[in-house]
């Protein structure tokens, strides 16, 4: 119970930086908004895959991929690790639905989806991964959206994540030492008055460095 | 009383104050999207202010936060429930149409980026092809539906919020994410909305949480409102001296 105030902002570290696995492999050297591309493409022609002799190449393919990134299984387990509740789940619908086959190729596939989206994840600082969705979003300058903005919207966003997360905690340590933890509401209306004062002040810095000129 | 004063007022003033210089928030808002077609106020939309960027950046993370396993620990952790999609509707209420939209659209960016905030743990690219597509897509959408209907008032009560946030927030994702989730995942449709229905009760409580959060946020801090009514006391109101 003691370590409960502390766990948070360790949390929020964590998800703040992503599940980076430092390496020089291939993969990890390949510029990020390629990476991404690829990703889109092979995740919608995944989807129109089918059959357990695509499905079960698709899987090879991938686990040669996490071998050529040097990642091992525990990396891999991490990226499909939240499937682990929903995909049971699935499974049995799709086998009471359709068929045994059909449920396992497409359960499989899903893994497989996931797991190719969490090499990106694995070989990518989040860094890189924004300044790519920043360039990706370049084209939008020619009908006046203001790029940079945007990608200034996305690092403070970025950087108020573990602000925020560490809010949070302080703001359910306070309800708890009242005994009002189960309240939702005593919870959520200082958290958001918090968050609001926190974006305003934020505001108030910009404008003073000239963020509106 | 007051109130029912001040809802009379905008029926009567226009036929002696000229439109543009009415004092009413919503009627000077409500023209701006839709004369999108005038330069001026196209471009002004598109627009970001300091102030603006922040509270959208906030919304973003704290949309995050609350998708955090362990945020809240309701009836102390016995229901795995998240309040992500209460950031939805809170963005939409505290920020209004546009700003709620793209303090959705951010999250996302952060997402698609892999950082793991989606409830669940779950980040990264393959979200955008997985079965709950539809409700991220709802996500913006959603936000935008919650602000739309907020602006139509001149003050935030606990009801009009509940009714934006069940529109807003529930009617609009489920309208997306069934349908996507029956084509990703291959079930027929009506599969889908049946298993859809054990959602219904915690998307109504925390319709029921967002009206409540915001009427409390607001009473503490009111410039949070997206309403310039209810951020700044009306200066030149006249039902406020009979009312006071």
């Amino acid at each position: 119970m003691t370590g409960a105030p502390t766990t948070t902002p360790h949390r929020a570290t964590s998800h703040a930086a992503g599940a980076y696995v430092v390496g020089r492999s291939l993969l990890h050297r390949a510029p990020a908004g390629p990476k991404l591309a690829a990703l889109m493409l092979c995740s919608l022609a995944l989807l129109l895959v089918r059959s357990p002799a695509g499905v079960g190449t698709a899987t090879l393919v991938v686990t040669g991929l996490y071998a050529l990134a040097g990642l091992g299984p525990r990396a891999a387990w991490g990226q499909v690790r939240p499937l682990r509740m929903f995909l049971p789940v699935v499974f049995a619908l799709q086998w009471w639905l359709m068929d045994l086959t059909s449920a396992a190729v497409l359960s499989t596939r899903l893994v497989v989806l996931v797991a190719l989206a969490g090499l990106v994840t694995c070989t990518t600082r989040v860094s890189d991964l924004l300044a790519a969705i920043e360039r990706g979003l370049s084209p939008l300058a020619r009908v006046g959206v203001d790029v940079e903005r945007i990608a200034l919207v996305l690092a403070l966003a970025l950087r108020s994540v573990p602000v925020i997360a560490d809010l949070a905690g302080r703001v359910r340590d306070a309800q708890r030492a009242r005994g009002r933890e189960r309240d939702v509401r005593a919870f959520a209306v200082p958290l958001v008055v918090g968050s609001m004062r926190q974006a305003d002040a934020l505001g108030e810095a910009l404008r003073a460095r000239g963020f509106d000129d | 009383m007051a109130r029912s004063v001040r809802t009379d007022l905008p029926a009567e003033l226009p036929a002696d104050v000229p439109g543009g210089e009415h004092p009413d928030a919503p009627v000077s808002h409500e023209p701006a999207p839709r004369s999108a077609g005038s330069e001026t106020s196209a471009t002004s939309r598109w627009r970001l202010t300091a102030a603006d960027a922040a509270r959208i950046a906030t919304f973003a993370a704290l949309t995050a936060v609350l998708g955090m396993p362990g945020s809240l620990a309701l009836f102390g952790n016995a229901v795995p429930i998240t309040l992500q999609t209460l950031g939805v509707m809170l963005a939409g209420a505290l920020l209004g149409a546009w700003r709620g939209a793209l303090a959705m659209l951010t999250f996302l960016a952060l997402v698609a980026a892999g950082l793991p905030l989606l409830s669940g743990g779950r980040g990264g690219p393959a979200v955008f092809v997985g079965p709950s597509v539809g409700y991220l897509i709802g996500f913006v959408a959603g936000a935008a539906v919650v602000g739309l209907i907020v602006e139509r008032f001149r003050t935030l009560t606990f009801w009009r919020v509940l009714v934006a946030s069940v529109v807003g927030g529930m009617l609009v994702m489920y309208a997306l994410g069934i349908p996507l989730q029956a084509l990703v995942t291959g079930f027929p449709l009506q599969t889908v909305a049946t298993g859809s229905l054990m959602y219904l009760p915690g998307d109504l409580l925390k319709a029921v949480i967002a009206a409540s959060v915001t009427v409390g946020v607001v009473r503490a801090y009111p410039s949070a409102s997206p309403l310039r009514h209810d951020a700044k006391a009306p200066m030149n109101l006249p039902a406020a001296s009979p009312a006071a």
